[in-house]
């Protein structure tokens, strides 16, 4: 298909979104990261039954602890994608680096680096 | 198990804010398995208080340690060798763990970062409900195994009031008349003749009107 996404788009494989718990994301953006979203199965098609729909839980639950520290919950997103729609994986990436950018740099991070 | 409920973020915000070097300290026990102060809730907590902390571009130092146990002296002692090396405690097991890692360490500080709330059960994952209010004499034998003083909201021994209305407590319409659940169980067991014998009024003393409660076996003291 010889689609391209944003580079700075950076991917961490796990075997099912339902892998991906509160203190991976928290971790995440204490590692400097701007923003996170997860692409799961579409619903109603994970291969584990239920692993999207928990990891679409969890996302809620993280934006509920990241409002809670001040970074802002909608810098995570969920959003589900088969495996054959490469064009939608594309989109998501871009759609989502807009989303952040206009977000602007995580706080977090900001100031770690001292100020800017 | 005990059933807490961990504070908000602002709060425990609020209790560390004098302090630079944070000992945050989990229980194995009840508070794991409720999801309010084990191992993974303090990973939570640690990374939640890092993040603010960057934001407001201050300084801390938390080092994250989870206990077997909060409520046996042995266990706490394992943090020993390097409690000195912190301004201060956060632990996030219940009101009994917090207490007594304060007894232990009598100069450092012991913030709680979780409300003990009730002695319950898991009804499903996730959800936890109350089922003892540890009063100090169990009358489960008369009440079809269903306590009066935990499910009725004004505890009464001999029920139900006016307030139960289609099984349901009049304090809330989701809540189930405790009095309704012990007189569907007693049907069920075939017992409904206890329903008949009037539950004499209880002596509190064995509650917490008797004072802070302890208990002694001569036999395994050492």
């Amino acid at each position: 298909m010889r689609l391209n996404y944003p580079t700075n788009v950076k991917i961490v494989k796990v075997p099912c979104t339902g892998r991906v718990d509160i203190l991976l994301i928290l971790r995440t953006f204490e590692s400097g990261v701007d923003g996170v979203y997860l692409a799961g199965c579409l619903e109603g098609e994970c291969h584990f039954l239920k692993g999207n729909l928990r990891a679409k839980k969890r996302v809620q639950y993280a934006r509920a602890l990241l409002d809670e520290v001040g970074l802002g919950g909608s810098r995570v997103e969920m959003v589900n994608m088969s495996s054959a729609q490469g064009q939608r994986f594309a989109e998501v990436a871009r759609e989502m680096t807009e989303k952040i950018r206009a977000l602007g740099p995580s706080p977090a991070k900001r100031k770690l680096k001292g100020g800017g | 198990m005990i059933v807490g409920n961990r504070k908000t973020l602002e709060e425990i915000l609020g209790m560390i804010a004098p302090y630079k070097k944070v000992l945050l300290l989990g229980c194995n026990e009840c508070v794991t398995v409720c999801a309010s102060g084990g191992e993974r809730e303090v990973g939570v907590l640690a990374s939640e208080l890092k993040l603010w902390h960057a934001k407001e571009g201050r300084e801390i130092e938390i080092r994250e340690h989870t206990l077997e146990r909060q409520c046996d002296h042995e266990y706490i002692d394992q943090i020993k060798p390097f409690v000195d090396n912190y301004d201060v405690i956060l632990s996030m097991a219940c009101g009994a763990g917090v207490q007594y890692v304060a007894e232990k360490y009598r100069t450092k500080p012991v913030l709680p970062a979780v409300n003990t709330t009730f002695l319950g059960v898991t009804l499903e994952q996730g959800v936890w409900s109350e089922r003892c209010q540890g009063c100090g004499t169990c009358i489960l034998d008369q009440t079809g195994g269903i306590c009066p003083i935990a499910r009725c909201a004004k505890s009464l021994l001999n029920g139900p009031c006016g307030g139960s209305s289609n099984g349901k407590c009049e304090v809330d319409k989701e809540l189930d008349c405790g009095w309704q659940l012990i007189i569907d169980r007693l049907k069920e067991l075939n017992q409904l003749d206890k329903y008949e014998d009037n539950i004499p009024i209880k002596d509190w003393t064995t509650s917490r009107d008797g004072g802070p409660r302890r208990r002694v076996r001569e036999d395994l003291k050492l």
